[in-house]
Order: C-alpha cells, then structure tokens, then sequence
C-alpha cells in the first residue's frame, strides 16, 4: 500500500551536528597548523603576503588517508562536446608555486587540504609559547598623554553634556510610575549628564635592531631566512609594544644603516667584520633610543664567517649592548659551505641571560629560533 | 506567499506527481517530505544520513559543502534516504517548480531501492539503526574519552571501504560453492571445541573439504559440475604438501574489517562494536555508490517524463528546463551519472522499441517492449553490467566519451575507440573504484602479523596514501602489518611496525 506522503516542516534550528563537527574540524586544523609550525613560519606565502588578511596553510595531516589508486598513473573517463580525438589535451596541471587559482581544480587527484586562516590567528598560534624574559622596568614608563574618557553618568553637569537618551528614559519611566503612558515632559530631576575621567595612556616603546652580514656568503636564502625571522619578531613585538620601530644595519667590512628593501634585497661582497655592525649599532642607541625610554632587542644574523682577529672586539662590543638591551641574539646560518665557525665558538665566552645563539640550517629552524629567543622562562629554556 | 498556503500547493503538486509516477507504474514507498534549511540539508549530505554519528570528517565535507552554497557554486535541492517510508528533504526556499521536479525525481530514486536487486539486502531501518549506533558512540566518548574514540574511529573510517559487500548482498553463499566464507557452514556437522576432527578447523569457520561434496551432491546435476571437480581435485593436489600448513585465513579474505573485528587480539569491546558500526553502514551505503548512473540516470529519465505530464506555465517551463540542464550539464574530466544514465536508458527504451530485422530474427525482439526493458533493466543490473551491456558503440560516439590520462603535467585523452571507452569505464566502476585488498595471512611469520595483499590489476596504489593508511591498519591490529603490492612492475612488500613505514622488493 504505497503512495501516502506527508509534508512537514520542523523547527531545525536545535540541530546543531554539522555546525559541531565543523567547529571540530576546524578545531583539528588549527592543531595541526600548530603541529606545523616549524614549517608555516618559514612559509612564503605568508613572509611575502604583503598584508593580505587572509594566507593558505597547506595541511597535510588532516586528509583522509586511505588505500587508493595513484591517480596520475589511472585513466579516466570524461566527456567531450563532440568531435574529440586521441591524444586532445584537455588541459594542464599548474605547477606549483604559481599562485593558486580560485576554486578547486577539476582534475582528478587534486585534493590536498589548504586551510584559510588569517594572520592574526596564525600570530595567536605562534606567539602562544613566546614570552618576553628579562623585563625591566624602565626608570619612567613613558607618559604619553592624558585622555579624557567618559564613563560615568550623574544627575548633575555640564548642560552640553546631557545625555538626550538616559533623560527621555528618564522621564519616560516617571510617567509610567504615574500610569501615563509615552512621553511627555522632562522635569530637573529627570536631566542626565555623561561625565569624564581623568586617565594616563602609557607608551611602550620597543626598538629592534635588525643587523645582518650582506658579505658575498650571504646568498638570497640566508636573507629570506633572516627576513622570517625579522617578520615574526616585529609582529610578536607589536602584540607587546604599542610603538615598535625596527633600524636596518647590513655590513660586511663596514657597517651602514639601509632601508628595508636594500636590506633584504641588495648583495655586498669582501670579507666580514661583525664588531663593525656592533659598534654602528651602539652609536645609534646612544643617539636615539635611550634605554631608558625604549626597550631595545638587538639581533644578529651571520654565517660566521669572521675575520679571527676581530672575535674579541665583538665579544667586548656584545657585552656593552647587552648593558642596554633587553635581549641580544646572534643567529647563525648554516649553510651548505659552512664550516664550524670561529664567531659563534668565541661567543660560548659570553654567559649572560639576556644573549641567545642559534643555529639556522634551513627554514623549519626558524621557529625554534624564536622559540629560544623568546623564550619566557630562560632558565628552562636550555 | 503564506507558508501554510504554500504547503498546500506543494501537496496538490505531490498529489498530481504522485498519480502520473503511479500511471507509469513507478513502484515506490509511502513519503515522507521534510522541508528543511539549506545548512540542515548540506549536513545530512556529508553524513550520508540525519541520524549518523558526529566525526569531524563529516565536518569537513559540511565546511566544503556548506561553503561552496555560500558562494553559490553548488546547490543540492533535495536529499533521499533508502528507507521504508522513504525521507526526502527537500531544500527551503526551492520554488514550487524546482521542488515538483525534485519530487519527481525522488519517485524515481525511491522505485529504484525498492526494486533494484542489489538493494534487496539494504535494511530499510537505517534511518533509526544509524541513531542508535551514533548514541553508542556518544556513550564511548563519554566513557572513554573523546579523543581517543575519535582517534580510533579515525582509524576505522581510512579503512571502511575495504569490505565486501558482495557477499553480504549475494546472501546466499550456498549458490556459489567456490567462495566459502565463514557464515557457510550453518548447520554442518562441525560444532565447537574438539568435535573436528580433521585439521581444517579454525575460528569458527569450517572449511573442510567434506563439505564441498556434500554441498554438491544436494545440488542438481548440471552439466557443469565438473567444474567443482576442478577446484578439487587442485585442492588434493595441495594436499601434501598443505596439510602440515593451515593457513588463516584459509581463502584470502576480502572484508578486512570484518577480519579485523573478529581476529585483532587486543581490541575492547567497544572499538569492536565501532567497527562493526562503520562496516555495517559501508555496507548499507555500497550498493548506492555501485548503482549511481543507473540511480540517477533513472531518476533524471522520471522527472522528465513526469514533468511533461504537468500543465506548466511559460515561466515554469523555462525555470524546469534550466534545472534539468543544469542537472545534466557535461564535463570534460568526469562522466556525469544523471547524464549518462538518462542517456542509456532513453536509448535502451528506444532500440526495444524499434528492434532491428536482426534483433528480431535472432532474440525473437517484438516492437514496443522499450518501457518493460528499461524497468527489467532497473531491476537486474548494476553500473558494471548496465556499461557492459547496454553502452553500444553508438553512445560512445553521440556523447563522445573518452579516456584521458596524466602525461607528464598534461591530461590528455588516450583512448577513443568505443570498446575500450566501455572496457576503461567499467574498469573504473570495479569495486566502485577502491583498490581490491585482502588479507592474505592473519598469523604472518607466525607472530600474529597481518600480511595483506593488493590484487593489482595494472593500477598501481598511490604511495604516499598507502604509506599513511598503513599506520591505521596497525592501530587496528596491534601487531605488524604488511601490505604486498605491485609499483611499476616489481612486487613490493610495504611494512608497518609502529615506527616508520619501510619498503622491500620481493
């Protein structure tokens, strides 16, 4: 006996399981993202996102994993509009690292994961295990302004600042108690007044001295990882700092002060000097940034490469910034024509909490380097 | 207009489809229709079903599917459920032509699990089977914890395709004496414990050779019976040298979920029931991924000559004749099942019809028996055997189908002659397209490892998958698991030990 139906229509919006289960996929890809930090830092979509909002994280741990056939080795069956002849190309693969066109591709096989997510999330999730060691109050929290905030309500004031909203409530309410209904006239005692306070906005200021060897063995991979690295401690300073400001110090024999793009960008040859970098360095403090005004992070990037005859001079030019800043880092990249270096085994002399060495071999080391220069609980960090 | 008086339009239109289905003799279950909203329908499409329990993968194809109806890229309109009554859900805010189409089209798909021979085994009680089992699963994590449910069920899901459904919807294993399974020896004289006393005796199962010419000599005699002789007398043969051996499982077994429920030696209760939870709604979801052209196909086929039937209004028409369009609408790297299906259908109606002077002589063919085929047709076949038998040179040229392959960063098309388009087609649609694994060892080096084996069949497997998959099998496990297989013509032992995925030619 078929044949009978019943239209309904209930009430749905009780019925939560798709929007739970999304909330826990999303869940999983933010676990996972933090499982790939290593990774997603040094990405380059992001370093070189130019203040896109949004970034595409590739997220491999999150497929579905299953036993399956090898789609680029399978043939498939398709559908023509008329007239298609073996060996027609229907179309062609992009090759990675173009950017990626909108929509997923309609190829077979295409199917790995790229979660969305914005930099700021992306910052929470890095900046999570980051802390700031070795504060020190600086001798006057710089007083920035006073401001004026109005956050009170009272019965008396300035008649400029009636509160047109509060007093028709007011005298709304009274007439209700009445029984009469609406609004009608508005008595003193009805008249409500926004006043201020008084409040002290403090500034924080942090100056980071980005310093770099641009000698002929610092190649463009040195200076992307440099420039993660850069990219990431600016940003984490801002989250700590209202006003950051960043000086650009490239050297090799000499040291001179460079723009941002210059720095990155511009190669230099001949050999190293680094206490030139460090000398330039605690000119500008003494110039500018007053350590009582600024806290001042100070790091270094180098292949180690140094004249020999200069390491003690650094080693006494560390010492004097570690005086004024907060922290000092000396970074060392290890690339492929390294050689155990003679800087970074002359700075093992310099024991002090606030100077961090680290050694960069490729890009997943960038994170623990923050990690470790960051590090909120230095005693433990080692 | 009024909600309520919108609600009675639909029902005068159902009346109205319904009556037409019923005058073209569309054999279906009592409706149930459920006006739902866009996010509550594109939740029970990444469930498969309402009722099913919550995992995050269905999260994720919700996200995706949800996401691309927010940019208007895709739009299910309706929702069918094999059930008995039928559910369809059809999506809030379809006009009133878009839902008599979809209305139509759900008849369709509901004669289909009704009728169709490889849905004869589906329970129809899934809607409320799902439910229970999904309130299991809610009291595990309860129990035992959240994560590590979910973890395990990750492990089940990578492999619930690996069953084998085709034993469970043939049914009666008895009609085909070559596959032997545990569930055939009901009955036969071979009880637990020490009563078997040949060595062919193990976990349940009963495989002694006695049983196969006992099974035979209650068959008739048909002339093909040598052919169980053959299998035999091979079995003898093996005899010598076999005895001393007893091989577990004793026929490689396809299921290995099943296996798994049944022979993994550390498994608890409760990750035993999950298996057999997932397996069993695999098993109720198989013959709808094995039916899907000729499902859609059908339906789409419906629809339209139920439509054509309704007195539409110029407006009507055009917005019908759009949908349906869009229903059908080609691609160049995939073949469409509304569109294929309609099309092979149409064309079988058509040349049942009109047979040929040569069909007439030869299979005795009378005209007009178009309508019956096609429903004969919607009874008896599958997606494999529809493609074989009724995908004629003809179609391949009309709808110019193809076959294309990767060659190099290039997808090209490889093959056009029409007997290897069907030959490529069908193969894909093997197994619904899953790589066909079994295990071939349960007690592997005799340390209780799990040796399995891909029958390859000149695919090979995809690597990077098959080396994070193998991971979930020995979660499963508990012990090491070997995959056999076959990369670029050399036969390849995968292993999995807990550490590290490790590669061997053999």
């Amino acid at each position: 006996m078929s044949g009978k139906y019943t239209v309904s229509r209930e009430d749905w919006s009780l019925h939560r399981k798709g929007e739970i289960d999304r909330e826990r996929h999303r869940e999983k890809v933010r676990e996972a993202i933090k499982k790939n930090l290593a990774d997603v830092v040094s990405e380059e979509s992001i370093i070189l996102s130019d203040g896109r909002k949004v970034v595409k994280v590739p997220i491999r741990s999150l497929e579905e994993y299953h036993f399956r056939f090898d789609t680029g080795k399978n043939k498939h069956a398709g559908q023509g509009e008329g007239g298609t002849k073996e060996g027609d190309l229907l179309g062609s693969e992009q090759k990675k690292g173009t950017g990626k066109g909108q929509g997923a591709g309609e190829e077979p096989g295409v199917d790995y994961y790229e979660a969305e997510v914005t930099i700021e999330e992306l910052a929470q999730l890095i900046f999570e295990d980051l802390g700031l060691p070795n504060l020190q109050q600086k001798k006057k929290p710089e007083l920035a302004s006073e401001a004026l905030e109005f956050k009170d309500v009272r019965k008396k004031g300035l008649s400029s600042n009636i509160d047109r909203k509060r007093t028709i409530l007011e005298a709304i309410k009274r007439n209700a108690l009445k029984g009469k209904k609406g609004f009608e006239n508005i008595s003193r005692d009805d008249l409500r007044f926004k006043t201020w306070d008084l409040t002290f906005k403090y500034e924080s200021s942090a100056v980071v001295l980005a310093m770099m060897d641009t000698s002929g063995s610092m190649g463009p991979y040195e200076k992307y990882i440099a420039r993660s690295f850069f990219f990431w401690m600016v940003r984490f300073l801002r989250t700590k700092y209202q006003n950051v400001k960043i000086v650009f110090l490239a050297h090799h024999v000499e040291a001179k002060e460079t723009t941002e793009e210059e720095f990155f960008t511009k190669g230099a040859s001949g050999g190293t000097r680094c206490s030139s970098v460090y000398k330039l360095a605690l000119d500008i403090i003494e110039q500018r940034y007053n350590p009582q005004d600024y806290n001042i992070y100070a790091f270094h990037f180098s292949d180690g490469d140094n004249l020999s005859s200069d390491n003690d001079k650094c080693i006494n030019y560390v010492s004097e910034l570690l005086k004024v800043c907060n922290l000092v880092g000396y970074g060392e990249i290890e690339g492929p024509y390294y050689i155990s270096s003679t800087l970074r085994s002359a700075f093992k002399k310099i024991i002090d909490p606030k100077f961090t060495c680290v050694g960069i071999k490729d890009k997943a080391d960038v994170y623990p380097a923050l990690k470790k220069f960051f590090n909120p609980n230095p005693q433990t960090g080692l | 207009m009024h909600p309520m008086e919108e609600k009675k339009l639909l029902e005068e239109s159902i009346d109205q489809i319904i009556a037409i289905a019923k005058n073209f003799n569309l054999d279906f279950y009592d409706m149930y229709f459920e006006i739902c909203p866009a996010e509550i329908i594109y939740s029970f499409g990444a469930y498969g079903m309402p009722t099913r329990f919550s995992h995050w993968t269905f999260g994720k194809a919700y996200h995706k599917m949800k996401t691309q109806y927010d940019y208007n890229l895709s739009r299910i309109y309706e929702m069918v459920i094999n059930s008995d009554p039928c559910y369809a859900f059809l999506l809030e805010g379809n006009s009133l032509v878009q839902n008599k189409m979809v209305i139509a089209h759900v008849l369709g798909h509901c004669d289909f699990f009704k009728n169709n021979y490889y849905f004869k085994k589906t329970s129809r009680n899934m809607v409320e089977t799902m439910s229970t089992a999904a309130q299991r699963i809610r009291g595990y994590e309860f129990k035992y914890g959240r994560n590590k449910v979910e973890a395990f069920i990750d492990s089940v899901i990578s492999l619930q395709e690996n069953v084998d459904p085709q034993r469970y919807i043939a049914g009666d294993v008895t009609l085909t004496p070559g596959t032997k399974y545990g569930s055939s020896c009901g009955g036969h004289g071979c009880g637990g414990g020490n009563s078997c006393s040949g060595n062919k005796c193990c976990g349940g199962s009963c495989k002694d050779k006695d049983h196969d010419s006992h099974s035979k000599s209650q068959q008739n005699a048909t002339p093909y019976d040598d052919l169980w002789d053959l299998d035999k007398k091979k079995d003898e043969g093996d005899k010598d040298q076999e005895n001393s051996v007893k091989k577990f499982p004793e026929k490689p077994e396809k299921d290995l979920l099943m296996f798994m429920m049944n022979h993994a030696r550390d498994l608890e209760e409760w990750q035993r029931d999950i298996i057999s939870i997932i397996r069993n709604e695999m098993l109720y979801f198989w013959p709808q991924m094995q039916t899907k052209i000729m499902n859609e196909g059908w339906a789409s086929y419906w629809h339209m000559r139920i439509i054509r039937e309704l007195d539409l209004d110029e407006e009507e028409a055009l917005e019908f004749a759009k949908m349906h369009a869009g229903v059908i609408q080609t691609s160049k790297y995939r073949i469409n099942p509304y569109h294929l299906g309609l099309k092979i259908f149409e064309d079988i109606e058509k040349r049942w019809d009109n047979p040929t002077d040569e069909e007439k002589r030869k299979y005795r063919r009378v005209d007009g028996q178009g309508r019956q085929k096609i429903f004969e047709v919607r009874e008896t076949e599958n997606d494999i055997s529809f493609i074989r038998n009724y995908l004629t040179e003809q179609l391949v040229e009309d709808l110019d189908l193809y076959l294309y392959k990767k060659v190099g960063y290039d997808w090209k098309v490889t093959d056009k002659d029409w007997e290897k388009v069907r030959d490529g087609l069908v193969r894909s649609l093997y197994n619904c397209g899953i790589p066909y694994i079994v295990v071939e060892d349960g007690d592997f080096g005799k340390r209780g490892e799990l040796y399995l084996k891909h029958l390859h069949e000149g695919i090979d497997l995809d690597i990077y998958y098959l080396e994070r998959t193998l991971p979930h099998v020995y979660k499963i496990w508990g012990r090491g698991v070997h995959l056999e297989t076959v990369v670029d013509n050399k036969k390849v032992l995968f292993s999995f030990a807990g550490e590290k995925p490790t590669k061997k030619y053999l």
